[in-house]
C-alpha cells in the first residue's frame, strides 16, 4: 500500500523540530550533567557544569535558544519505500520548515556564502542526508550544529597497517588539539570505515546516539569505554578551564571498507549536544 | 568557591595587573561585541589610518553574535563565540587600548604577548550558555555595521557579567595550567 504524505506536514515537522531542539536540550545530556557535578574533580570545573545545568534550564523554561550558536540545520531523513510524497518539493519542504523554524523561534541564521560570506538570510539550506528505508513512514531527525566543535572535527584516510593503535592515537591528539575551542564537555562521534565521505557521515550519526548507548559489537563497546576514559584523563576539563570531565561520551559507528583503506573521521559535538527526531 | 572580583568598565591598567588565572569576575557597565567580520572591518579602517566607529581604550570587546532578540528582551542567548579566529587583529587592537577581550579557546602566543606588552586580560565565558548570560545584558544597542545582522558590533550595557581569567597579563594561561594540574599520567 502507497502511503501519501503531504510536504504541508514535512514542513510543520521540521518547522517544530528546529524549534524544540533548539530551546530543550535532550534529559541524556542533563543526566550526564548530573553525573559530572558529582565525579569533577575540579572546582571551576564543577561551575561550569552547574552553570551548563542552569542555563539549559533557563532556556527550557524561557523558550530561548540553549546557545546562540543555533547551527546550520543538518536533517537526516528516513523515508518508507512505500511512502509517497505529494504537494511538491521535498527538499524545499526541508528548507521551508527551516526557514520557518528559524524565523519564528528567534534562532539565528549562521548559512552564509563560503567566499563573499554573505548570510543566506534564514539559514538555508539544511544538510539533508537521505535514506530510503523499508515502510510508510518518514522519520526526520533535525541535528542543529554548531561551527565551534565542528571546525574541531577533522577526517583522515589511516593506512590498514595503523589499525587501532592508530585510531586511537589520531582520536586522542585531536581531542588534546582542541583542547578548549569546541565547548567541552564534549561528544565524539567516530566514523570507520566507508569511504572518505562515508566514514565522515558515520560520525555525525554516531553524535546522535544518546548518551551511555553503547555500540552493540561488544569489542566497539569497548574501544568506545576505553577512549572515553582515556580523554577524561587527559585534564582538558569543561570549557578547558582543567578537570576531568572532558567528554561526556564516545560514539563509534564502522562500515566494511576498501582493503587499501582506514578511513576515519571524528566529528566533535559541543555539551549543547541539540537533536530532535519525529515520525510522520 | 573561586575567588570572586567585581569590576566595572572601562578597566585600568591597576584593574588588570590585580586579576590572575582562574579569577572569576563579574563585569558591570559596558561591553562592546564584535566577531570575525566587524574585526576585518576595524582591521581595514586602522590599515588605511581611517577612525574607528568606537573608541577601544579601557574597553572590553565580547565575541558573541547573539540570536535575535524576542520581543520584549534586550537581546536573545548570547554565549561566546570561539576566539581564536580573531587572534589576526587582537594584537593591534590591544596597541590601541583595549583592555580585555571575551570568549571562549585558546588563544595565538602573539596575543599572550600583547596582553603582556600593554597590560590587557582574556575572559572566558561558558560556551553554550547563552541563555543564562543573556540575563545579565540589560541593554544592547547596535553602533556600527547594522548590515552584518548578529555580527554588528552592540553597545551592551551588563550587571554581573559571569567571565573567568583565562590569561593574564603576566603570560599565566588557565587552560595549560588547568591541563597540568588535572591530567593523569
Amino acid at each position: 500500500m502507497i502511503r501519501e504524505i503531504s510536504t504541508k506536514e514535512i514542513i510543520r515537522t521540521v518547522k517544530d523540530l528546529c524549534i524544540d531542539a533548539n530551546y530543550n536540550l535532550g534529559n541524556d545530556v542533563l543526566l550526564a550533567f548530573d553525573k559530572a557535578i558529582e565525579n569533577e574533580r575540579s572546582e571551576i570545573g564543577r561551575e561550569v557544569l552547574k552553570e551548563l545545568k542552569e542555563n539549559a534550564r533557563i532556556a527550557r523554561e524561557e523558550k530561548s535558544p540553549i546557545c546562540q550558536d543555533c547551527g546550520l540545520a543538518v536533517v537526516f531523513i528516513e523515508i518508507g519505500q512505500d511512502v509517497h510524497i505529494i504537494d511538491g518539493d521535498l527538499t524545499e519542504a526541508i528548507n521551508e520548515g527551516v526557514r520557518q523554524g528559524y524565523k519564528d523561534g528567534y534562532l539565528r541564521k549562521s548559512a552564509c556564502n563560503p567566499f563573499t560570506r554573505k548570510n543566506t538570510g534564514d539559514n538555508t539550506p539544511a544538510i539533508i542526508h537521505t535514506e530510503i528505508v523499508p515502510g510508510s513512514k518518514i522519520t526526520i531527525t533535525f541535528a542543529p550544529k554548531g561551527g565551534g566543535a565542528e571546525n574541531m572535527s577533522r577526517v583522515t584516510m589511516l593506512t590498514p597497517a595503523a589499525g587501532l593503535e592508530g585510531i586511537e592515537e589520531f582520536v586522542i591528539n585531536r581531542i588534546m588539539e582542541s583542547g578548549s575551542n569546541p565547548c567541552p564537555p564534549t561528544i565524539i562521534g567516530i566514523g570507520i570505515g566507508g569511504t572518505f565521505e562515508r566514514s565522515a557521515i558515520l560520525a555525525k550519526r554516531a553524535i546522535l546516539r544518546e548518551i551511555g548507548d553503547r555500540n552493540p559489537d561488544e569489542s566497539m563497546a569497548k574501544i568506545e569505554e576505553d577512549l572515553l576514559a582515556k580523554i577524561n584523563k587527559l585534564g582538558i576539563g569543561p570549557m578547558g578551564y582543567g578537570g576531568s570531565t572532558t567528554s561526556l561520551d564516545v560514539f563509534i559507528e564502522t562500515e566494511p571498507c576498501h582493503i587499501a583503506s582506514l578511513p576515519l573521521a571524528v566529528n566533535i559535538q559541543c555539551h549543547a549536544a541539540r537533536h530532535k527526531e519525529a515520525v510522520i | 568557591m573561586p575567588k570572586q572580583i567585581r569590576l566595572t568598565t572601562p578597566l585600568s591598567n591597576e584593574d588588570i595587573e590585580n586579576l590572575k588565572i582562574g579569577d572569576k569576575v563579574l563585569l558591570n557597565g559596558v561591553l562592546f561585541t564584535g566577531r570575525d567580520a566587524a574585526h576585518k572591518r576595524l582591521f581595514d579602517l586602522i590599515k588605511k589610518g581611517e577612525d574607528l566607529p568606537i573608541d577601544l581604550k579601557g574597553q572590553v570587546i565580547y565575541y558573541v553574535g547573539p540570536t535575535p532578540a524576542k520581543p520584549g528582551k534586550p537581546i536573545g542567548s548570547a554565549g561566546p563565540t570561539t576566539s581564536y579566529r580573531m587572534d589576526p587583529f587582537a594584537p593591534t587592537l590591544i596597541g590601541l587600548g583595549l583592555k580585555g577581550m571575551i570568549g571562549k579557546g585558546n588563544r595565538s602566543q602573539e596575543v599572550i604577548e600583547s596582553m603582556k606588552k600593554y597590560k590587557a586580560v582574556y575572559f572566558g565565558a561558558t560556551g553554550g550558555a547563552g541563555a543564562l548570560i543573556a540575563k545579565r545584558i540589560k541593554k544592547a544597542t547596535v553602533v556600527a555595521y547594522e548590515d552584518l545582522g548578529p555580527e554588528a558590533i552592540r553597545r551592551l550595557e551588563v550587571e554581573d557579567f559571569p567571565v573567568t581569567v583565562v590569561n593574564d597579563c603576566n603570560g599565566g594561561d588557565l587552560y595549560k595550567e588547568g591541563i597540568k594540574r588535572f591530567a593523569i599520567e
